[in-house]
Order: C-alpha cells, then structure tokens, then sequence
C-alpha cells in the first residue's frame, strides 16, 4: 500500500511538473508580476529547490498535516488559496461519503434487479426493453444527463420539483439531506446499474447452462430456488469485484461530473477546482486520497471473493 | 418377474433450431424392471443422453415437442405438469452426469448440496438431513465421511466428485437411477469402482439403473439389458450376453471391433466405423445406418423394422441381412483382420 501510495505521488509530482504552465510562482504572482516578486515567492515557497527536495517536502508536510499539525508552513497548503489541504478534503469528506454510499447502494440493487431480471425473461420485449433502457444508461455522458437533469427537473423558477443543489447534512435533516441527493445520486448510477445489469445478465444466461444448474433441476428444486441459490448466487461474485473497484473510485474524487454539476462540495468537486488551477498540494492531496481508498477497496474485495468463491480461499 | 417400474413407449423428441427440425430421438420403447439395469449405448448424437434427460422433463422447452409416452407408476411423465415433476426429480427418479468436474456447484459444500437434494424432498431437520449425507458419502465410499461432508468440490477429486454425485441421486432413495455416461470423465481405474459402485447401491437401495455409455466395455460389466442406439432410433435390443455373443446389426458389429481386447488376436488395425453420425436434420432415406454400412444392399433403401430375427426372445434389430449371413460376416469387423 505504501509503495502504491509512494509511486502515485511520484507519479502526480513528475506530471506536474512537465505541465506547461504549471509554474506555481508565476501563477501566485498574479497577472502582470514584477519579477523581483516571483523570485521572491520561489524563495519563500522553495520553489527553487530542487525537485526532489520539493517532494520530500511536500511528503512531510501531508504527514502533518493528517497527524493534526498546524502552523502555516508546516503543512500542506494550496498554492492558489493558502488553505490547508487536508482540512479541505476532510471538509469534503461527508458529502461524498453521502453522495457515493447512496448511489453506490442505489446502483447495486437496480443493476442487480435489472440484470436479474433480463436474464430471466432473456429474449423476451422485457429483455430487450431492459436492454435498450441499460445501453441508453451506459452510453449517456453524465455531464449532459447532470445538467438535464438539473435544469429541468431543479432549476425551474416555478415548483421545481427538486432542490437545486445544496448540500443538507444527514445530521441535520436527513429527509432534506435525501431529497437534495435524490438527483446527484440518481445521475451517479445511471451508467453503473446499465453497466452492472448487463454484467450480470450475461454472467446468469452464462451460469444457466452449467452443468451444476441441470443438477440441481435433477435434483428436483423449484426455479425459483435454482435461479436464486446457485445462478444468481455465482453470477454475483465478479460483480462483486467491479462494486468494489468502482465504488471505491467514485469515493475517491472520481465522482467529478457530478459532484461539478450539482454543487456538492465534495472531493471530486475539490479536484476539478484544483485541476483547473493546476494547484498541486490539493490535487496530490486528492489523489493520493482517492489511491488510498482503490488500495483499501481492492484489499476488501479480495477478501470478499475468498469468501463467497472457496475455490480461492487459502487452505 | 420383477416390478415393471418404468416403461418408455414410442418416444420422439425434436428441438426446433434454426436450421430445421432436428429428429434427436425418433421412436424409442423400452421397459425398466427393478433391480435391473438397463444400457444404451451409442455414439454421441445417438439421442442417448436424450432420451435420458427426457425422462426426468430436462430437455423441456419452447422449442422441444415430444411424442409417445414415458410412463411411471402409471402417469406418464411426458404430459405432467412442471410442478409434479419436480417430486419426481431427485426424489423418485434421480440423475448422475457425465463431467462430475463441473456437475457440482463450486461455491457449495458437498454435504450443503447433498442436504439441499434432501430437504428439497423431505421433510427433515438440517441436522438430520445433514446425519445422512454423512452415511451416504460413507456408503459410496469417501474415506472421513464425517468432516469430507464440509469440503467444497474443489477439494474432492474427480473419483469423489461422482462418487458424492452418487450420494447425492441417492439420498431420497429413488427407484430409477439414471446415469448418463458416468464414468467418460474418469479415470480407468476409477472407471471400474464407479461402475462397481453403482451395481452395488442399486441393490443396497432396491432401486434400478439405467446406464447410458458410448462404451460397451462399460455395459459388458453391469448391464442385463441393452439397446444400441444409432441416429435417434434403436438399432438393436437384446440381453447383454447376446449383444456381446450374438450381435445382429453391423452397428453393433462395429461397436464392438472398436473396443481394444487383449483376449483376442491383435487386429492389424483397430476397427473404426467408416463416416460420420448422420445429420439429425436430414436423416438418410431407409437405413439410417447404410450410408455408413459396408454390407448395404438394395432392400436397405427400405428403412427394417425394429424385429425380432433370431431364435432368442427379446433380441431385436433393425436390419435386412438374413441371419446365417450376418453370422457369417460379422466376425471380420468385431475381431479384424489378425496379424499374419
């Protein structure tokens, strides 16, 4: 985990810097700097230190600031907005937590319930309805969905229908807090319960012709117990592994589009702002944020596999 | 006479593809008494393993129609509807396949899936259920029966696998057995105590087999009845010593010279039936088997009957050959031509 963590960062840091542009004294300075004052930023900041000097630096300072510190120059700052990084992220933190576990929940029963359900009526117009609607899903930009969305269904001067935007904590009201999510959450799934519902659908029709399926129908069970016990209960493991690694990236800042859209200030949101002012501290923040939950949820899916697939499982 | 428990009358099945009608079996009788057991033999895409699952409603679908009439304790189970079959499967009736490699569930303990056999069936506590999928695994033989029954498949060997299979036809104590080439997947040294195995249970259990193998030497060992099936149809039916001693059909005859036999002069070349299986789709006219025949004549253009030919009761076949020619030909093709 540390070596993923470590090779991220290096990774971030040599980008960065290859950026055009990407010279954080001159963008300090302002438009029109006199030179003296860059010079004088670089000094101040290290920036004319060398380079690996300047990560190891950085490194140091995100320590820091994650075990409490504070103090202005001892830990991780934005170079645009002097705020400290990871009280930033923390900040963002709960919304995206909100945002993620809702759709995340959301896409996991409807993919789920989509592919379950085409694949048992597989041929049929309920399948071929399901699969129109999943491909619609999936190849829908969520962006444009986003702002649909947000402009005819929240954004109407008269009676909108939801909310526009806004971020209401669960502590403080959870039934405003859901119904301010109902749309983000709802924009987020879309692809992944087109996504997940064909995944499964294919992974049943798949495990309907195994052979451990005709032995349980020689056995004599019903097709309910059939479908339910040995093809959804198989068909689930590889599902299982995408839930994870998405979910896990979702959590991390990669809910972007949506987090932009609907003005939820979260980590994605903290990241397209940082991109956007190629402000290095937040996105190396962001980003080894968002590592740091695919290594910790890649971690968790293997372990999840091991116990629903005991071909796996140590002995 | 033993209890006539299952009688097959005139069965077809056809399956609809997209290419045309496929005749998979195409008029097949035959009777089931207890404590027999009964092998059909034949290559693959004889209808065999149809005939067989069509028995136990598995190859029922939108695109499959059947005729003639499977019949069990009196209801033919052709025209039962799903939900009464289902007490048949498994509990009456029960089924072991070809490949135990992948007959079982993986994410399943074998004794879960044995108990699942069970209490889909029985009315049994888990614990219980559980009791005798133990005995069962002992009874077919799994050394440690008592903490094997919490292994997952994957840590059985092939041997074991169809040996828990066994255990678990067995374990609602059904009066049919139907196995469908149980032993192809196996090793030949496991081969035998399978086949043993089987012999052994169906007495202990009093119930009856039907043995489907592409193998006569599986057949010779513990079968007392036996039909080859050729192209959907029954070819030859007949006790299994008179199969092996008085074979009638040039099928048959090349069945047998394909099997290795150390008991016999070594053949320059072992035997192989000359062609492939017929399209099921556009079946030759007459004979099916003629086009592949070496001793097909003008009168095979006319499909024989399924008749009785030769003194023995009960031993029918399908061809136009008078039996004094038959007796006279057949041993070039079962021996071969021996090495000079």
């Amino acid at each position: 985990m540390v070596a993923v963590l470590f090779s991220v960062s290096v990774l971030v840091y040599v980008v960065f810097i290859l950026v055009p542009g990407g010279d954080p004294a001159e963008r300090m300075a302002g438009k029109n700097p006199l030179p003296a004052n860059i010079v004088n930023i670089r000094k101040k900041w290290g920036f004319d230190k060398p380079f690996y000097v300047q990560y190891v630096k950085m490194m140091q300072k995100a320590g820091n600031g994650l075990i409490g510190k504070t103090g202005e120059y001892d830990i991780l700052t934005s170079f645009q907005t002097r705020q400290n990084v990871v009280h930033e992220i923390k900040r963002g933190i709960p919304v995206t937590m909100s945002l993620c576990i809702g759709a995340g929940i959301i896409w996991l029963f409807f993919g789920i319930l989509v592919g379950f359900f085409s694949a048992v009526t597989a041929g049929r117009w309920s399948d071929r309805l399901i699969t129109t609607f999943a491909l619609i899903g999936v190849s829908m930009p969520v962006a444009w969905l986003a702002v649909m969305l947000r402009y005819f269904l929240a954004e109407k001067p008269t009676n909108p229908i939801f909310p526009d935007g806004e971020y209401v904590p669960l502590t403080a009201d959870p039934v405003q807090w859901a119904y301010h999510l109902l749309l983000p959450w709802f924009c987020l799934s879309v692809l992944f319960i087109g996504f997940y519902g064909r995944v499964l659908r294919s992974n049943m029709l798949d495990a309907m012709n195994e052979e451990y399926v005709r032995t349980a129908k020689a056995k004599g069970l019903s097709g309910k117990s059939i479908l339910l016990r040995h093809v959804l209960r198989n068909s689930l493991i590889p599902i299982v592994t995408l839930f994870g690694l998405d979910f896990a990236a979702v959590l991390g800042g990669g809910a972007i589009l949506t987090e932009t859209v609907f003005d939820l200030k979260g980590v994605g949101w903290y990241a397209a702002q940082s991109v956007g002012d190629l402000d290095l501290p937040p996105i190396m923040g962001v980003t080894l944020y968002g590592a740091f939950f695919i290594v910790v949820f890649s971690a968790v899916v293997d372990f999840l596999y091991a116990f629903l697939d005991p071909r796996i499982r140590p002995t | 006479m033993a209890e006539r428990l299952l009688e097959v009358k005139g069965l077809k099945v056809r399956f609809t593809t997209e290419d045309g009608i496929v005749r998979a079996v195409d008029g097949v009788s035959f009777e089931l008494d207890r404590g027999s057991v009964f092998g059909i033999v034949g290559e693959s895409g004889s209808g065999k393993s149809v005939t067989a699952m069509t028995i136990l409603g598995l190859t029922r679908d939108k695109n499959t129609t059947f005729e003639g009439e499977v019949i069990y304790k009196g209801q033919n189970l052709l025209a039962l509807p799903e939900s009464h079959l289902r007490d048949v499967r498994g509990n009456e009736i029960a089924m072991i396949f070809q490949d135990p490699m992948t007959s079982l569930n993986p994410v399943y303990k074998v004794g879960d899936q044995i108990i699942e056999a069970i209490t889909t069936h029985e009315d049994v506590s888990k614990s219980g259920a559980k009791r005798r999928a133990v005995e069962l695994l002992r009874q077919v033989g799994i050394p440690n029966a008592n903490t094997r029954v919490d292994d997952y498949p994957h840590q059985f060997s092939g041997g074991m696998r169809q040996r828990a299979m066994i255990a678990m036809a067995l374990s609602c104590n059904p009066d049919i057995l139907i196995a469908d080439e149980p032993t192809t997947a196996l090793d030949v040294t496991i081969q035998a105590q399978i086949l043993e195995l089987i012999d052994r249970l169906k007495d202990d259990f009093d119930s009856a087999v039907i043995l489907i193998t592409h193998d006569l030497g599986v057949v010779a060992d513990v079968a007392d009845e036996v039909v080859v099936m050729y192209a959907g149809r029954v070819v030859e039916r007949a006790a299994k010593r008179d199969v092996f001693y008085d074979p009638q059909h040039p099928y048959t005859w090349g069945l047998l010279g394909s099997i290795p036999r150390l008991d016999r002069p070594k053949p320059e070349k072992l035997h192989s039936i000359k062609g492939m299986p017929p399209s099921l789709i556009n079946l030759p006219k007459g004979c099916k088997f003629r086009p592949r025949c070496p001793h097909a004549f003008e009168k095979c253009e006319e499909e024989p009957g399924l008749d009785q030919r030769v003194e023995e009761r009960g031993h029918l076949d399908r061809c136009w050959l008078s039996v004094e020619e038959k007796r006279r030909i057949r041993e070039r093709t079962i021996v071969g031509e021996a090495v000079a």
